[in-house]
């Protein structure tokens, strides 16, 4: 069972790690949303120490504003980086009540 | 015919190397050896790989995306399931999980790998250099705009850029939009206009110019 849907607002950890992972530098603390759920994979933070039967998580796309990630971005509003980013680097965004 | 064989050899450098193999190199013969002295792969299984590797090519992709641009059942197959690619007796040689990407009026992708060179190889062959150069890898997510347009791709100011940060898991075929003109062109005459850049998304099919 997967903890977040497509759709929904997430902000991607902001962490510093020791070894291998597949989360790049400049996504680290972003604001975005689940494009959609994918499925689970082998993480690549065991992967890389050769733990083929290591800990699985859901993998997911997640949407980016470029306006976000970047300041003084030069193009449209609607443009977008998309990322697949797995469970465990995902927190939740508690949406702003109006 | 050999008598006649006298057109001129030695003009290129010759074909030999005098440098010892790198430190990877080394590594990966040693593995290889011992993973077939203890009978967990043989020499053909992994002669046969390479074989793989180097057999496909941008025409497997190009086969892919003209087919959905004649049959709309298999482009909706193929947006919402990217292994319905692989029906069409395309070796899946690594078990690449795959999505389609399908470019509107509206909306452009493109596709790069900021942590190294991840690349749908079953469908595409290896990727190009430029592909793995940190410029394009570094620039892609910060410029779009400015790199597609290094590329002679100068997208209107109304079309949104969308890039595919390829990263982990998924691996990203861009479905460029069917030229205009082109509406009673035959699937293999279409697939011809599909290009490996195109399939990455750096560049859009264009019909060839007319002669003169």
């Amino acid at each position: 069972m997967s903890a977040f849907a497509a759709g929904q607002a997430v902000r991607i950890a902001d962490r510093l790690t020791i070894g291998h992972t597949r989360v790049p530098s400049y996504v680290r603390g972003a604001k975005g949303t689940i494009e959609r759920v994918l499925r689970e994979f082998l993480i690549p933070e065991d992967d890389a120490f050769g733990r083929p039967h290591g800990r699985r998580q859901t993998l997911y796309r997640v949407r980016l504003a470029a306006h976000d990630l970047w300041p003084r971005y030069r193009g449209l509003a609607s443009d977008e980086v998309q990322i697949e980013i797995y469970e465990h680097w995902l927190e939740p965004v508690e949406e702003a009540k109006q | 015919m050999s008598e006649s064989h006298d057109h001129e050899h030695g003009e290129h450098a010759p074909i030999q190397t005098h440098e010892t193999p790198g430190e990877w190199e080394v590594l990966e013969i040693a593995v290889r050896e011992l993973a077939i002295e203890k009978g967990l792969i043989t020499a053909d299984d992994h002669r046969r790989l390479l074989e793989g590797i180097d057999g496909a090519s941008p025409m497997l992709g190009a086969r892919v995306v003209a087919r959905a641009w004649v049959d709309e059942d298999y482009k909706k197959r193929l947006l919402a399931d990217g292994s319905v690619a692989f029906e069409l007796g395309i070796d899946n040689y690594d078990r690449t999980n795959l999505i389609v990407l399908e470019n509107s009026p509206q909306v452009h992708n493109f596709v790069v790998c900021t942590l190294c060179s991840c690349y749908p190889r079953p469908i595409l062959g290896l990727p190009p250099d430029w592909y793995k150069s940190p410029s394009y890898r570094s620039r892609a997510v910060r410029w779009p705009r400015a790199v597609l347009a290094e590329f002679g791709t100068v997208l209107p100011d109304d079309v949104s850029v969308r890039v595919h940060d390829s990263t982990a898991d998924m691996r990203y075929l861009v479905m460029p939009m069917r030229p205009a003109g082109t509406e009673n062109w035959s699937e293999e005459e279409l697939a011809k206009l599909v290009t490996r850049d195109t399939m990455i998304g750096v560049t859009v099919p264009r019909l060839p110019s007319p002669p003169g």
